[in-house]
């Protein structure tokens, strides 16, 4: 099983739709508050060179936005 | 050849679709997301039945409703010109086009872009739509918020309370909108109401860094890690190529649910329906889907083979 990290904020709907989904696939994740974490949120803007939430890392690649089929493709992958 | 191509699954695609399904047409659902703006609303205290719900929850009781039907779903699917060929419609896709006998158009509405350069360039890089989304990740900095109304305002105060310092960059003279809203803003000691504003380019390097707008006829550089853009909202209306549509672009409709093209139906916020509300988009799917099944089973098809 592959690490997933998702990167939210509490506020955001298509974070709730990412967790959600990947709840779905019965897959377990590290969800990371960058509202409160703020040091986690710099890692991901470096990492991914992008200011948004959600951002979900799996397999060493940085999705942005809930963008199912991508997830998909990756778990699939795994 | 489907009986029905729904465009869209927010309130009115999926209300259509759970109707589709119960007429047991040859139903395709076609789009981007489920649950459209619906899935994006705050908190929802008026849609019957529901004395408080948020807007996602909404969205996810709607895709229940949906999955409890055999239907099939193509999810991420934009589909652009809908035209008519013979006696049936055509939906353009990427994958290729698909055709049906009657379409409904309920693709809804997204927020309106700036058109100004740097926009697109610093798309997640500082420039953002959704300020309940990201607004947390730009903390302890100088941002602006461009627009003038509600959501604006609601912006600015959700950033007040995280920001550095919130320039409100309004074009018209005033702000528009709730009162209490603009009182708390004008008491806040970290916004900055910009009034006859307007926003000529977003400037970065690998982040946004500057804002550039003419004020009153002044020109002003200001320094900012945000740009967060809440300007109203466009109707989704590419698929309705050969639609009519009022001076907003909003496709005409009778109250049928009938657009000018014999076929095409169209139902919720990308309709004139003079009212975008979550309710009002769903019981426009349902009258839109019952205006489809009627034309099927009243018009003559050349080919009617299954």
């Amino acid at each position: 099983m592959a690490d997933i990290t998702v990167y939210s904020t509490p506020t955001c709907p298509y974070c709730k739709m990412v967790k959600a989904f990947l709840n779905e696939k019965g897959v377990e994740f590290k969800d990371i508050d960058v509202s409160t974490d703020r040091d986690a949120g710099k890692t991901m803007i470096e990492k991914s060179g992008q200011m948004g939430v959600p951002q979900i890392e799996i397999n060493d690649k940085i999705i942005v936005g809930f963008n199912k089929e991508a997830l998909e493709r990756e778990l699939e992958s795994v | 050849m489907y009986d029905v191509i729904i465009v869209g699954a927010g309130p009115a695609g999926i209300t259509a679709a759970v109707y589709a399904a119960r007429k047991k047409m040859r139903t395709l659902v076609l789009t981007k997301n489920i649950g459209g703006q619906a899935a994006l609303s705050g908190d929802v205290e008026n849609y019957t039945g529901f004395q408080f719900i948020t807007g996602i929850e909404l969205a996810q009781k709607f895709e229940e409703h949906l999955k409890g039907f055999d239907i099939e779903v193509r999810i991420d699917v934009e589909a652009s010109c809908i035209n008519k060929e013979g006696d049936h419609l055509l939906v353009n896709t990427p994958s290729g086009d698909i055709s049906a006998r009657s379409v409904i158009l309920a693709t809804g509405r997204r927020p309106r872009n700036l058109n100004v350069p740097g926009e697109q360039e610093y798309r997640n890089r500082g420039v953002t739509w959704c300020a309940t989304c990201d607004a947390p990740l730009f903390s302890g900095m100088d941002v602006a918020v461009i627009g003038g109304g509600n959501s604006a305002m609601d912006a600015a105060l959700q950033l007040d309370t995280i920001a550095n310092k919130v320039y409100l960059v309004n074009r018209n003279d005033d702000l528009a909108g709730d009162e209490i809203m603009k009182e708390k803003l004008l008491a806040s000691e970290k916004v900055e109401v910009l009034n006859l504003a307007e926003t000529n380019e977003i400037i970065g390097d690998d982040f946004v860094t500057n804002l550039r707008v003419l004020v009153d006829g002044e020109e002003r550089l200001l320094v900012v890690g945000g740009v967060f853009i809440e300007i109203g909202s466009v109707p989704v209306n590419a698929p309705a190529c050969e639609a009519e549509k009022n001076e907003w672009g909003e496709v005409i409709v009778n109250e049928r649910c009938e657009t000018n093209v014999p076929g095409l139906f169209a139902a919720g916020d990308v309709t004139d329906i003079p009212e975008k509300q979550i309710i009002a988009a769903a019981g426009q799917g349902c009258i839109a889907l019952l205006s489809a099944f009627k034309y099927l089973s009243t018009h003559k098809f050349e080919n009617e083979t299954k």
